[in-house]
């Protein structure tokens, strides 16, 4: 055997050593995910054995004679992390923008690093923040006019009325607006950093307005991006746990209201999990973490496939 | 210095810090939180006299009884504490180490602190949903000469599974019917009513926050926030104030000798000075101890903090158990004992 060949074989080695660490390592993230899955639905199994599907439709949750439905909580989750994307969307958007197109040159670093460094403020901060500063404030100041200027409003005038309190589900979504919007800012600001000049300047050089470039240049050109940032935040809105718990008010009851206290699947987590000494009831608290995972895997996949019909939607026109 | 290099150096202080951490804690414990104040600080006297560190974690009653069942742990802490049969199943011993007061606190504008009086109905349909205004004619009937105002009732409860909401729901259940079939007792209930705070400070500010509030929670919180907290009667018929005399006077009238595990429940006690929402916390160990030498050090710690704690329990607004109540349990540590039946504790 020459050098040469000796080289070659042992390059192929490496090779082959290479190629199984990375495949390792990538089912790896597979069978934790599996045995994840396959742990809460054994650790949930008693709830499921004894509530089945209704687990999901009930909203009783009764420790004392051992009752629960996660209804309440499930719809928590999702109406809080709605409320924060219907914020969190257009402001983030308005931030990308700005940063991108409006923004003078010596303003952008320092506003870039400030929207980064509150993506990195831990979510304790966030709730006790929101507990003791916003929730007293938005009480005094913001609830009693809306609750005032929407009373009679068809539609919209039962989202807000109820005692003034500053927690519930509403301050948990705008507190979770505040913690997702540096995050969707920041990706949509990355993306639109990408979109070629030229096809900018082409529009701007047709007369466009500002916004004109943005909605039809822009944002068709970065879409994928823009997707995959709102997700991001959709998926901290709807696991975040320590913010929302501090703030949503944590009543399993049904909500008449915005202002009403509700409960998510987090917050139930974090605060019973301690002292659930029933089997019912810890493995109902597993079955909600089950459910969340669901969610999440849910949305997830929604977002795969509006990205494949956008996808396909392009090859149709061109 | 290279990245590798500092990570390194890293490593070795964190390794530095665990085998320092590790050395302190000799006994460990886990369970109720309402105790860890006070655990703490015996903690921190003993090991300054002794030498023998004592490692308490406050992860709540329910996850303190899991620990020392799974043996995780020298001692468990739970403010519920077990019947006889449950101690029995699981093979444990238990004491009570300190007791304290639930007081119910309340946000009304133009009532002072100790000025309201409740009784254990209108307590019981306050949280029940019942009475929706504080100037309804049942509390107005038991206060005269105080403005009440024309105020919507906000019940406060604990949102996480507590001892302290155990001990409030116990009561209750005890002196109301209706709360007893609707509601019931335990450490998390389904509430007919209300906003859930997280632990004895999230209520507090609850309460503080929102006019006309009522919530509940442990004394020496209610005391050490200057809190509005309201007079209850007792079983007898008075009305009594919060402090540790009517704590003292609710778990003299108690039978402790005679209840297996010293599970007594101090709650609606009879007693003129009787407070009628007083628990004790208690400890839980092994009847049979896997590791004996810990499970005389942690006989040995207890017997300490009955001798030399009741000070630093004082100070912080708990209330030591009566001397007799001591002799008695150090009496019961006979049955502990180690893997060949010989008692640990002589």
């Amino acid at each position: 055997m020459t050098p040469q060949e000796l080289r070659l074989k042992r390059q192929a080695l490496q090779d082959m050593v290479f190629r199984g660490s990375t495949r390792f390592f990538a089912f790896l993230v597979l069978a934790l995910l599996a045995a994840i899955i396959l742990s809460l639905i054994h650790g949930a199994w008693p709830s499921i054995q004894a509530f089945g599907i209704g687990f999901i439709t009930g909203s009783d949750w009764n420790p004392v004679t051992e009752q629960f439905g996660g209804w309440n909580s499930i719809r928590g989750t999702l109406l809080s992390s709605f409320i924060a994307l219907l914020i969190g969307i257009p402001v983030s958007f308005g931030i990308a923008i700005f940063l991108t197109e409006l923004s003078p040159a010596w303003l952008r670093r320092p506003l870039g690093i400030a929207i980064e460094l509150l993506a990195g403020v831990p979510s304790i901060i966030f709730g006790m923040w929101g507990l003791f500063i916003f929730a007293p404030w938005f009480a005094d100041n913001v609830q009693p006019w809306l609750t005032e200027h929407t009373a009679g409003i068809p539609m919209i005038g039962w989202l807000f009325q109820g005692p003034p309190m500053g927690i519930g589900m509403f301050t948990a979504g705008l507190i979770l607006s505040v913690m997702i919007i540096p995050y969707i800012a920041s990706v949509m600001r990355d993306v639109f950093e990408v979109v070629p000049p030229m096809l900018k300047e082409s529009a701007y050089g047709l007369g466009c307005t500002t916004w004109e470039v943005v909605w039809n240049v822009v944002l068709p050109y970065t879409r994928h991006g823009v997707i995959g940032g709102v997700m991001l935040g959709l998926g901290r809105a709807l696991g975040e746990t320590m913010a929302v718990t501090f703030v949503i008010g944590n009543s399993h009851k049904a909500i008449e209201s915005l202002f009403d206290p509700g409960t998510s699947i987090a917050a139930t987590l974090a605060n019973e999990f301690t002292e659930a000494t029933g089997t019912l009831h810890t493995a109902s608290l597993i079955n909600l973490g089950l459910l969340l995972f669901l969610i999440t895997f849910v949305v997830l996949v929604l977002s795969k496939l509006l990205l494949l019909k956008l996808q396909r939607g392009e090859g149709a026109h061109s | 210095m290279t990245f590798g290099r500092k990570l390194l150096v890293g490593f070795g202080i964190a390794a530095g810090l665990f085998t320092a951490y590790a050395s302190a804690a000799d006994i460990t414990g886990a369970g109720a939180t309402f105790p860890y104040p006070l655990y703490a600080k015996w903690a921190e006297q003993y090991k300054a006299k002794t030498g023998v560190g004592m490692n308490y974690q406050s992860i709540g009653s329910g996850g303190g009884i899991k620990q020392i069942q799974a043996k995780t742990v020298d001692f468990g802490a739970s403010d519920k504490p077990l019947k006889a049969e449950e101690l029995e199943k699981a093979g444990l011993v238990q004491f009570p180490t300190v007791m304290g007061g639930v007081v119910p606190v309340v946000n009304i504008e133009g009532v002072k602190g100790g000025e309201l009086k409740l009784s254990p109905t209108v307590l019981a349909d306050l949280f029940l949903g019942k009475i929706k205004k504080w100037n309804d004619p049942a509390i107005a009937k038991l206060n005269p000469g105080v403005k009440l105002p024309d105020l919507g009732v906000t019940i406060v409860h604990r949102a996480d599974g507590s001892g302290t909401t155990w001990i409030f729901t116990n009561y209750l259940a005890k002196v109301s019917a209706d709360w007893k079939t609707k509601v019931g007792n335990d450490a998390s209930v389904q509430w007919p009513a209300g906003v859930g705070g997280k632990g004895n400070e999230g209520v507090a500010q609850y309460v503080q926050r929102i006019k006309g509030a009522i919530g509940y929670v442990e004394y020496a919180y209610a005391k050490q926030n200057k809190m509005g907290y309201t007079q209850l009667q007792n079983k007898t018929g008075n009305f009594v104030q919060p402090d540790d005399t009517t704590f003292k006077a609710a778990a003299a009238s108690a039978d402790w000798k005679g209840t297996p595990g010293f599970g007594v429940v101090l709650t609606d006690q009879a007693g003129k000075d009787s407070w009628p929402i007083t628990g004790a916390t208690f400890i839980l160990m092994q009847k049979k101890q896997d590791k004996p030498v810990n499970g005389t050090e942690v006989l040995k710690f207890f017997d300490w903090a009955y001798k030399d704690g009741d000070k630093a329990s004082a100070d912080m607004d708990y209330v030591p158990m009566p001397a007799s109540v001591k002799d008695v349990i150090r009496g019961s540590w006979k049955q502990i004992s180690d893997a060949g039946n010989a008692p640990i504790w002589k």
